[in-house]
């Protein structure tokens, strides 16, 4: 296997040689299992028509309130550092993205995921699923209480390991805002070495997948508290003012 | 208005199995139904070897050309249909939908299944649509189609089956690569 330092090597030289990017490189070889899984052409441009412009519809009779917390879905108190995660869900013109469905799923505290091809040899916790659901609220707010993941290692390269995080699944007003991605903590020192993460090869986009620290958001005696707003591509559809009364 | 930078996309990794698939998540319909239509393939990676951990989700109208906007996808027992659906691949790549066969949301246009595929070793998801075979005419006049070169057009077209279904595939590289597409919003800025 290769080192850490050819693949920070080749890294660096990918962030040289296509810099500030918004978006990852879907060709980008330090994330090996990427190799074969790329399309070599670049996508055709194309207006979006029909469902294309209607994103799917979820309601409470989709998603209990409860799934947000993911420290009482097993019947215990899971291990490890409780956290809260909250922030706004906005279109790209800053509007809330309102009652749409956010999934996340993280491993455990100790960096092991309940999946049967986690072959990781940290302990699975029997009180910690770590998924959780829910909609978002008028204002494009979503808040979920969990434990802090740990960092895992893998098989990308020696001595490989991912930085903690949590997995975000999001959906925007029209089906072409439709996207899936990562929330990572701050001041991880693993970022920096992480392939999946460098594949955004612009540090400001980089850093907008990075949460903050949110003294507000922590609570007396009981949890601390990230926030990480999460902004959508631009909506094609034609944006309708909500009506008053709307709001309930 | 100002537009606010994107938060990136990343990849859904190798450990969405116990978070996003569901009971009758790929089940639009229950594939008893009469008119239940089955749209399947496969996901191969540049090597033409099926690629077990992807993830498929559709959104299309229903066969008046209407797009649903009914809640009711995550809890389908007894539901609306909703037009939205999630499909894992299986150890050989495959993947399928029972569903109703939408119809054009236009006058003149071409009924088409809007398609985002996530995978491990994907880095951001990527979409394409999925046509209902129609006639040539139809398909040429169609805004997409018509600018792509014949093969490219036939990789975009699912193909009828004997009993009714339709199959999809798709290559995330090679030969037979998929077009897969860009909307307007979605182009980085420099
Ligand atoms: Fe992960």
């Amino acid at each position: 296997m290769e080192s850490q330092e050819l693949i920070s090597k080749e890294m660096a030289d990918l962030h040289a040689s296509r810099p500030g990017l918004s978006q990852p490189l879907l060709d980008f070889p330090p994330y090996r299992s990427s190799v074969l899984r790329h399309p070599t052409r670049d996508p055709r441009p194309a207006d979006p028509e029909g469902a294309e412009l209607v994103a799917p519809v979820f309601g409470h009779s989709d998603v209990d309130p409860l799934e947000a917390d993911l420290t009482i879905q097993s019947g215990g108190e899971p291990i490890g550092e409780r956290i809260v995660v909250s922030g706004r869900i906005l279109d790209g013109a800053g509007r809330p993205v309102r009652g749409q469905l956010v999934e996340i799923w993280q491993a455990n505290a100790a960096g092991r995921y309940v999946h049967q091809r986690d072959q990781h040899p940290a302990p699975l916790d029997p009180h910690f699923t770590g998924l959780g659901r829910c909609l978002t609220d008028d204002g494009g707010g979503y808040r979920f209480t969990t434990i802090k993941p740990g960092p895992y290692p893998w098989r990308n390269h020696r001595n490989a390991w991912r930085p903690a995080h949590i997995h975000f699944s999001l959906f925007g007003t029209d089906f072409t805002q439709r996207m899936i991605t990562q929330m990572y903590f701050p001041g991880d020192p693993l970022v920096a070495l992480d392939p999946i993460l460098q594949s955004i090869t612009g540090e400001d986009a980089r850093a907008r997948l990075v949460a903050s620290y949110d003294h507000d958001l922590s609570e007396h005696e009981w949890v601390l508290g990230y926030r990480w707003d999460i902004v959508l591509t631009g909506s094609h559809a034609t944006y309708v003012e909500p009506e008053d009364g709307d709001h309930d | 208005m100002t537009d606010l930078a994107p938060t990136p996309g990343q990849t859904i990794g190798p450990f969405f199995h116990h978070a996003l698939p569901y009971d009758h998540d790929r089940e639009l319909v229950p594939p008893c139904r009469a008119d239940a239509v089955r749209l399947h393939g496969y996901v191969y990676d540049g090597a033409g070897s099926g690629i077990p951990d992807a993830l498929l989700e559709i959104r299309h109208a229903d066969p008046t050309g209407t797009v649903p906007t009914v809640e009711g996808s995550l809890r389908r027992q007894g539901g609306a249909f909703t037009g939205w659906g999630r499909s894992t691949t299986d150890r050989t790549g495959h993947y399928w939908f029972s569903t109703l066969e939408p119809g054009p949301t236009r006058d003149g246009g071409v009924a088409c299944f809007a398609v985002t595929v996530f995978a491990r070793g994907l880095l951001n998801r990527l979409f394409t649509r999925a046509y209902v075979p129609s006639d040539e005419a139809a398909l040429a006049a169609d805004p997409l189609l018509a600018g792509l070169p014949a093969d490219e057009r036939a990789r975009l077209v699912a193909v009828r089956e004997p009993d009714g279904g339709l199959r999809f595939d798709i290559h995330l590289q090679g030969e037979r690569e998929t077009v897969f597409l860009s909307f307007p919003r979605h182009r980085d800025r420099p």
